[in-house]
């Protein structure tokens, strides 16, 4: 009996050589790392800097410029938000991207094989910046409707709030679906621009495609959801046309990024 | 628990299993299996295309091997829970992000590790990156000191097996002799180097073994010594010609050398004889050291290169990628 305990000790069948026991880099701080690559060069910088700038900027144009009746919080804030949905997208691209263009993805998938881990990180660093924008975009909204002089200026609820997350988390991951299926920053940032846009002007020269444009036209609903208006069937053309536009690409980018060879 | 796969007798930090590459009906690495001690440096040499750096992709787990597999420090490279700090990887040092300064990629890859950040300078200063230079954009950076910072980021892990692919490449000849000291004292310490090149000149100093591939496939795998032992005789003569002939008719195989005259798979007195039997005069007759490496490697890449017709292609192809 002795001899069948001792036997495994002696040869194990690992072989000579088995890994140290070190702990595997967790998702909370590939994402932190994500965000830190997605701010750490001259270009990112200068985006999300210039991001900023026209986030305020908009917002002081509307308050010296703009009617006093529209100085609402709402006016304010779907007004803010229109620069960081138009860049976060471009984000989200290079940041899915960039690891191919700047040939980094041999360092960053050779520390971390599992793909998929890096690829969740990439997300949810996205959807942070996006909160992130959100959060900047509503503090100066507050500031700007407080130092306007509107009656009654706070008219936005809960839903209009909840609206703009929306219009910009899935925005973001629209860019970072198209930068996932793509994998090159130029390609996906054209087709981003140009495709949903030829998209819907073919809905809009062809009148019979309209009633069914209204489920797969993704600018409809998310234009709707933008503007903080969104309401009964805008939910459902929302969900169609983002599981198309955005859950597809995502899914097979992601599924493609595991497989694919890395050079 | 990682078992062994039946059949397989390679057992090292880093093994590779018949690896095999397949691009469509290009066969890029062909059936190649070695393994690499602790306590040793092993050099990875063939000329370019021959298939290195798509085998060092392939032991970490970058490309899907066709057929085959790797192991690093026992197990698949994707299982090691945390790689970087068990073994470290440079396969291509121009593969940085450009607008990043080498201080942030090199603080990023300690950040992953979960290293101290203490780390990063240490590593800086091993590598001879003064703060100036490491508060410049890679972007900025000439190969030589791309090199460095890849190397730094390789050692930052603490990790226990190198592997480097082309580290030589853009060093000045103190960088490389900097680096072979480097690389000798890590594994002296009992660390394990895998470094490929496509100089013999650049690993024959440093390395213990060699493992030659070309075409794809392995072609000589052994000790320095024992692949010296094989190299044979080097000899001249006034005439060449005279010479060949003179060993042809002794029955001693050779092959012309580079700088004139025959190497020759005999021993010195053995050809002494031949020529002294035929009455042609020597002007040189020695055991084939350090030159004769250099034949036996260009002889053992380039004879077996040339019957696979599509190693040329590969070669444009490796040389576009890399």
């Amino acid at each position: 009996m002795s001899t069948t305990m001792t036997k495994p000790a002696t040869t194990p069948d690992a072989g000579e050589y088995s890994p140290r026991p070190f702990a595997r880099p967790s998702v909370a701080r590939l994402t932190a790392i994500e965000l830190r690559k997605a701010s750490d060069t001259r270009a990112s910088r200068w985006l999300l800097g210039l991001t900023a700038f026209a986030t305020a900027a908009v917002g002081l144009i509307l308050l010296f410029v703009g009617d006093t009746a529209d100085h609402q919080l709402d006016d304010f804030l779907g007004l803010t938000l229109v620069p960081g949905l138009v860049v976060l997208p471009v984000v989200g691209i290079l940041l899915m991207t960039g690891e191919w263009s700047q040939r980094t993805a041999l360092t960053t998938f050779a520390l971390v094989p599992e793909r998929s881990r890096v690829t969740r990180a990439k997300i949810l660093a996205a959807l942070g910046l996006a909160l992130g924008t959100l959060v900047v975009a509503v503090v100066l909204s507050v500031l700007l409707t407080a130092v306007g002089d509107a009656p009654d200026p706070w008219g936005i609820g809960a839903a209009g709030l909840g609206q703009a997350t929306l219009a910009l988390l899935l925005t973001v991951l629209w860019g970072v679906a198209f930068g996932l299926a793509l994998a090159s920053p130029a390609a996906a940032i054209v087709a981003y621009f140009a495709l949903p846009t030829a998209f819907s002007v073919l809905g809009e020269l062809v009148s019979s495609l309209d009633g069914a444009w209204d489920w797969v036209d993704p600018n409809r609903a998310l234009t709707e959801v933008g503007e903080l208006r969104a309401s009964g069937s805008d939910w459902t053309h929302l969900a169609v046309s983002c599981s198309i536009w955005i859950a597809l690409p995502l899914v097979v980018g992601a599924a493609r990024l595991v497989r694919r060879e890395v050079k | 628990m990682w078992t062994r796969a039946p059949g397989v007798s390679v057992d090292g930090m880093i093994t590779a299993q018949h690896l095999t590459k397949r691009y469509g009906d290009h066969t890029a690495v062909e059936d190649v299996s070695f393994a690499c001690a602790p306590g040793t440096v092993t050099g990875f040499l063939g000329p370019n295309g021959a298939g290195k750096s798509t085998t060092m992709r392939m032991i970490c787990g970058l490309t899907p091997p066709t057929t085959g597999r790797a192991t690093v420090a026992g197990v698949a490279y994707g299982r090691l829970p945390n790689p970087g700090r068990e073994i470290g990887v440079l396969l291509d040092a121009s593969a940085q992000h450009a607008g990043r300064t080498g201080r942030e990629a090199l603080a990023l890859t300690a950040a992953v590790l979960g290293v101290e950040r203490s780390r990063v300078d240490a590593m800086l200063k091993l590598v001879d990156l003064d703060p100036k230079k490491a508060r410049r954009r890679v972007g900025d950076y000439s190969l030589g000191m791309r090199q460095r910072l890849g190397i730094a980021q390789a050692l930052i892990g603490d990790p226990r097996v190198l592997m480097l692919d082309e580290p030589a490449n853009g060093l000045d000849p103190e960088g490389i002799f900097w680096m072979r000291g480097l690389l000798r004292d890590f594994a002296d310490r009992g660390g394990t180097v895998l470094l490929s090149s496509h100089l013999l000149r650049e690993i024959e100093a440093v390395a213990d073994r060699l493992v030659v591939i070309a075409g794809g496939r392995i072609v000589a795998d052994g000790s320095k010594e024992e692949l010296l032992a094989r190299t044979g005789t080097l000899v001249r003569a006034e005439s060449t010609t005279a010479l060949r002939r003179a060993l042809a008719v002794a029955g001693l195989p050779s092959q012309p050398a580079s700088g004139g005259g025959a190497l020759v798979d005999a021993d010195a007195a053995a050809v002494g004889r031949a020529a002294a039997a035929a009455g042609v005069a020597l002007v040189e007759l020695r055991t084939a050291d350090g030159a004769g490496l250099e034949e036996l490697f260009l002889a053992l890449t380039t004879g077996s290169a040339t019957p696979t017709e599509p190693t040329d292609q590969h070669d444009r192809r490796e040389a576009t990628v890399a």
